[in-house]
């Protein structure tokens, strides 16, 4: 039976048969991760393995869906359903660098609106939106944590705190 | 940022300042896994009648006794055990369990080594939320020293007691720090909370016997091993045993994590002075959530010379909660009903759809606040705000509904001239 096309993104997703493919390391990597998990229970591993396909993909793309969906022995429905759910799974490209800003409250009311408002001009884009050179994608995202040291952003995986003006230019300098 | 004890020496603070405090070599010289050791030597139930004696609750938001916790795990269940940190620390405010993570991976470990032995678990889960990737990495280094030393895998110390404890990592997902929620996304699934009963202790991962806590909760369970359940207690209160941290951030000069003896006794001080007061002089302060942004915002009258007291029930009495201990403050130039706006989008955002009243309310609670904001506020908009919210608490699958209820009604109802203000642009009279 054809796999369902996911509703929530339609626009976005041409559906395919097509199973992408991945070089040995990384399948090794894949397998690595379910060794975590009792026998039978290899679904586990299903968002340690979506971020392994985001990293190499770029996104959590309809190739990639369907090799987890036979890697892991589910139905490619199975594996849309939880890509679905989670924030940090990209279900369309991002910019090579993602600029996370925290928008919820202790970041608020310590300077998050001058921040973005600055990243959004200096790029020349919206929250939500990816430079045309595919660089950057500025993301307005709920609390990720550093409360204390707000306010903040990720970029990746990457953790900045105490944010300025200033420091932001440094750190958008920085990113090649 | 301040990471401090006040009013007691620090125990889990204890070595947030120490260089290398990360290392197994610095944890062991610094009295690590001296605990596990004393543990080992005591029997299973009477780990647990400790951890019960030591009055030590929850730390993740809910308070719930821990040791009464671990004593629902059936101890005749055939099924094989697990015990699940939660490290999904996402409530908005609270980010305490991010440097016990960072600086002191092997106490988290030690904790839950001792509630395998406790419990009967051979397995353990450390659920990290997606964004603290770094942290894995560091948890990685710490598992891999204590399984070199002998102190993971088969046959800890020689006790005949084996066990495995694995990192996992969510993706995105606030209401994955719901226990059971939690567990639906470890076994890969979409993170919906489950239906209790059965509690995740008769049956939770993979339907079988598990304890689910929060990372500072298990890092407690050492210190309890190591000094006895009943000192530990009296660190704190008879019913808010031991020490607590709390995440501080906003308008003061000083924020930071800071770790307390439980029935501090003044929450004006903790703020005006330890915390080094408000962050301008010039401002006053407007208001606080003290337990992250789920409980119940106090305005500054509950708090200003009322001698709060800071423990589950000292909170309770001055009209909030403990919660996950995360403190925002605010000074008078934030608006209420923008500071409850902000915290309404962050629950629409985060409820997961499972339920009607949560996903619905928490959309409808937004889109009118959206109004409020555009300049639309009409006089009926507080009370409707407040029918919304009450079709929600009480009345979801999960307590994320209730979560989201409660900053709107404290809100209004402890800051009315902030909404009247709002309400009254649009000709509201």
């Amino acid at each position: 039976m054809a796999a369902a096309t996911p509703t929530t993104y339609t626009d976005q997703v041409k559906y395919t048969d097509e199973i992408a493919e991945f070089s040995p390391e990384v399948i090794e990597e894949m397998r690595s991760h379910l060794k975590k998990y009792p026998p039978g229970r290899s679904r586990s591993a299903l968002i340690p393995l979506l971020f392994v396909i985001q990293r190499e993909r770029g996104y959590i793309d309809n190739p990639g869906v369907n090799f987890l969906a036979k890697f892991l022995g589910l139905e490619v429905t199975d594996v849309w359903e939880t890509a679905t759910f989670y924030s940090m799974l990209n279900l369309r490209p991002v910019g090579r660098h993602h600029i996370q800003i925290c928008k919820t409250l202790s970041c608020k009311i310590m300077g998050e609106p001058e921040i973005t408002e600055h990243i959004c001009s200096r790029l020349g884009i919206k929250p939500g939106e990816t430079t045309p050179d595919g660089k950057f994608t500025v993301s307005l995202v709920e609390c990720l944590g550093s409360c204390g040291t707000a306010p903040m952003m990720q970029i990746g995986f990457d953790y900045y705190e105490n944010l300025t003006k200033e420091k932001v230019d440094e750190i958008l300098d920085s990113c090649d | 940022m301040e990471i401090k004890a006040i009013g007691c020496e620090p125990l889990q603070l204890k070595r947030m300042h120490i260089e290398n405090g990360h290392t197994l070599k610095v944890y062991q010289e610094t009295g690590g896994y001296e605990p596990l050791k004393k543990a080992l030597k005591m029997a299973p139930a009477d780990v647990i009648e400790e951890v019960k004696k030591s009055a030590l609750r929850g730390r993740g938001g809910a308070g719930f006794p821990t040791g009464l916790k671990w004593s629902f795990v059936p101890k005749d269940s055939p099924k094989p055990k697990y015990v699940v940190c939660n490290a999904d620390e996402s409530e908005p405010g609270t980010f305490k369990d991010r440097y016990l993570l960072e600086r002191d991976p092997h106490a988290l470990i030690e904790g839950m080594i001792i509630a395998g032995w406790a419990l009967g678990a051979s397995t353990g889960y450390i659920y990290y939320r997606g964004e603290y990737r770094y942290l894995i990495d560091i948890m990685e280094r710490a598992l891999a020293e204590a399984y070199d030393a002998g102190l993971l895998g088969e046959n800890i110390l020689g006790s005949g007691f084996s066990m495995n404890i694995y990192t996992h990592t969510g993706a995105g997902a606030y209401i994955c720090g719901e226990e059971t929620a939690l567990l639906s996304s470890l076994e890969g699934f979409r993170g919906h909370p489950r239906m209790k009963p059965p509690f995740p202790a008769v049956e939770g991962l993979y339907a079988c016997p598990t304890v689910v806590n929060n990372v500072e909760t298990l890092t407690a369970v050492p210190q309890i091993i190591e000094m006895g359940g009943i000192t530990w207690r009296d660190l704190g209160t008879e019913k808010s045993g031991g020490t607590k941290l709390w995440s501080v951030s906003g308008h003061v000069k000083r924020p930071g994590v800071y770790e307390l003896p439980m029935g501090y006794a003044d929450m004006e001080k903790f703020i005006m002075e330890d915390c080094g007061g408000m962050l301008r002089n010039d401002k006053k302060l407007k208001a606080v959530i003290p337990g992250g942004s789920s409980v119940y915002i106090m305005n500054a009258e509950q708090i200003i010379g009322k001698k709060v007291t800071m423990d589950y029930e000292g909170l309770v009495e001055a009209g909030s909660s403990v919660g996950s201990g995360g403190f925002i403050v605010m000074d008078e130039t934030v608006d209420i009903v923008e500071s409850t706006k902000n915290l309404s989008e962050f629950y629409k955002h985060e409820s997961c759809g499972w339920c009607t009243p949560c996903r619905e309310g928490t959309d409808w609670i937004v889109k009118i606040f959206d109004r409020i904001w555009a300049g639309g506020g009409r006089p009926e908009d507080a009370q409707l705000l407040l029918d919304i919210v009450d079709n929600i608490e009480g009345k979801s699958f999960c307590p994320l509904g209730d979560a989201a209820a409660w900053p709107v009604q404290s809100a209004i109802k402890r800051f009315p001239e902030d909404f009247k203000k709002w309400i009254a642009k649009n000709g509201g009279n």
